[in-house]
């Protein structure tokens, strides 16, 4: 596995929109996803015998399902709006990866398949024939697109392209054609509860490490607790809080607010994943049943709230579909939203003076924030509009003496992927991913020379870990991105728990009522 | 792309992962090296049989924090960090020493 070998684009001052190479991303193609990893999840091994008739009637259905995914084939004007808009397009130069261009690739099948003119007069109307090649060039440049819609807030239809790579991903799905990378992890959390494949043993050994790292660092006893029956809050968060760094760092400050709240609170081995990639890959039934497993664990828990982790797109499903893919939540403590963000959470304690905070213990850092596309475009968090780019960054500020935004163009609702996102963080992506993450680079070192921003705080799993692995790329270092409930927990000054000398073998009595281990 | 270790083929997956881990030969590790140009040293052999024995017990590579810990317990503070592990292996201890030790590629998002 060498180390891709790529040209890296150099960053300038200001983004240039390149002028199109056509076909020169042609050959990005993820790994093929075998029979193994295909049929958990209800999808044929290999490709179907018939395939171009299968795959035109899951289309049918798919537009039956979906009334958006018949308007954005419908509405495209040709306006040229988005043209410049996406990060792979800037990142690549390949026409394929303007938002139309890749719209079109089905596009044109639709209207082959689905209006009388593209029936009768392909050639007239740019209609194209479901073709092999067709399904290559589908395979190729659907998984070239990351699903942030960043192009749809710049279209004056609104056309969402995220929606239309999805809908492409389904149906390549259903004729046996799926991607390795997405459909191997969603088989993870059907065997195992999440995308790592951690087994209970090995998630409750690295949370009892945990423990014992910030006793030692504090002195004070703060509990990572699992599986605890009758704990008010049920976090979830992405199986990445486990494993990965800066992410542990993050999972290390929820339990410190928890602490701090004092509210008992716990993890499930069961629903030990936040990320849903059923979302990625536009499976209806497999989002569903990934959520199925977090209301299960809440039930069989006897929780009271939900809070989900640093999680981006988790958080998309989790705000605007959760209830109905997962829901009614009745059983649940109404006073309190469901789910709700943890930064909504400490946000909370903040407001109301709960937390004792430090910000000197962050002066080592000037921070900038990059917002992560599931949460910026696709959810809200707290009770206000633009809460998703309001509270991630108050908790920032209450936490950090030295803040400084990135340009306006690049943040907010109209941020930047990182260029990981939407199935895409994958080894065998890897010239995509560091092509794309040129526009988000090119505003980062823009705040680092004209601010001294020195570190990248996110909310999101993916995004953590693509540019741990594309900042050196560009120069950079990996270390620069951090969690944003990093900040909060070198932050956060700890109550001393009547507990802390006592030895923990005197305590673990209480943990009688774990629930039983089903793995 | 298999491998071959002493005169017997291995099969790996297309990121050239070992394809069954009970195949694990300490050969194994020395010839994925040396198609990196890395040369396995001491250090290099603490990590993979670390890898090798967290993964007999949890059937799950160890978190990075946890081979952090477990290195800077055994070779001492200023070795337990991933600074350190990246040293010995450039392209991530996660993946690049998994691959070594037979493990199979940890997924998600990591």
């Amino acid at each position: 596995m060498a180390k891709a070998n790529l040209e890296v684009p150099e960053l300038q001052p200001y983004l240039e929109i390149p002028e199109v190479v056509p076909g020169v991303m042609a050959h990005s193609r993820p790994f093929v996803a075998k029979p193994d990893h295909q049929e958990p999840l209800g999808f044929p091994g290999e490709l179907v015998d018939d395939w171009q008739n299968k795959a035109i009637a899951k289309f049918g259905d798919l537009l039956g399902r979906y009334r958006s995914l018949q308007v954005y084939m419908d509405a495209c004007v040709k306006c040229g709006s988005c043209t410049d808009k996406c990060h792979y397009y800037i990142g690549t130069k390949d026409p394929k990866n303007m938002p139309v261009g890749r719209q079109d690739l089905m596009r044109k099948v639709y209207r082959r398949y689905f209006t009388l003119p593209g029936k009768w007069f392909p050639k007239l109307v740019g209609a194209e024939d479901l073709t092999k090649e067709v399904l290559d060039d589908w395979y190729s440049y659907f998984h070239q697109c990351s699903q942030c819609r960043r192009c749809s807030v710049f279209c004056p239809y609104g056309i969402d392209t995220a929606e239309i790579s999805m809908a492409a991903r389904e149906i390549m799905d259903h004729i046996g054609v799926g991607q390795k990378y997405c459909n191997e992890i969603i088989g993870k959390v059907y065997k195992i509860g999440n995308n790592l494949g951690l087994p209970g043993p090995a998630l409750r050994d690295t949370l009892e490490g945990l423990e014992e790292d910030v006793y030692d660092d504090t002195g004070v006893k703060v509990r990572y607790p699992i599986d605890k029956v009758g704990a008010e809050i049920l976090l979830v968060t992405p199986s990445a809080d486990f494993f990965a760094e800066p992410h542990v760092d993050g999972l290390v400050g929820y339990g410190k607010v928890f602490h701090e709240a004092g509210v008992s609170w716990t993890l499930s081995t069961h629903a030990s994943e936040a990320a849903n990639f059923g979302m990625f890959i536009g499976s209806y039934e497999n989002m569903r049943r990934v959520s199925q497993r977090i209301r299960e664990a809440a039930i069989q828990l006897k929780v009271k709230r939900i809070v989900f982790g640093e999680c981006g797109h988790a958080w998309r499903v989790a705000y605007s579909f959760l209830n109905t893919l997962a829901g009614p939540w009745d059983f649940l403590d109404p006073r309190y939203p469901v789910p709700q963000h943890i930064c909504e959470f400490t946000h909370d304690l903040i407001q109301q003076g709960k937390l004792n905070l430090d910000k000197s213990q962050n002066d080592d850092m000037v921070l900038t924030y990059h917002d992560s596309c599931n949460v910026a475009r696709a959810s809200r968090m707290g009770p206000t509009p633009g809460g998703q780019f309001d509270i991630p960054r108050a908790v920032i500020q209450a936490v950090c003496n030295h803040f400084h935004d990135m340009d306006e163009e690049t943040i907010r609702e109209r941020t930047f992927c990182c260029g990981g996102g939407g199935g895409l963080l994958t080894d065998d992506l890897m010239e995509l991913r560091v092509k794309g993450a040129l526009p988000r680079m090119t505003a980062l070192n823009n705040v680092m020379q004209e601010k001294g921003v020195t570190h990248m705080a996110a909310i999101c799993a993916i995004c953590k870990s693509q540019f741990t692995k594309v900042l050196p790329y560009y120069g950079m270092e990996m270390e620069q991105i951090v969690s944003v409930h990093q900040l909060v927990s070198n932050a956060i000054v700890l109550t001393p728990g009547e507990d802390d000398d006592l030895d923990d073998e005197d305590e673990e009595e209480d943990d009688d009522e774990s629930a039983d281990d089903e793995d | 792309m298999p491998i071959v270790v002493d005169g017997k083929t291995f099969e790996t997956d297309e990121e050239g992962y070992l394809a069954n881990i009970n195949d694990w030969v300490p050969g194994v590790a020395s010839v994925m090296a040396k198609e990196d140009d890395l040369e396995l040293t001491e250090e290099h052999w603490d990590i993979i049989n670390f890898l090798r024995e967290y993964y007999e017990e949890y059937q799950i590579a160890p978190a990075v924090r946890v081979l952090t810990k477990a290195v800077g317990k055994k070779l001492g503070k200023d070795k337990g960090n991933s600074k350190y592990l990246y040293g010995l292996f450039p392209y991530g201890p996660a993946k690049q020493a998994c691959r070594y030790a037979g493990l199979p590629k940890p997924t998600g998002c990591v």
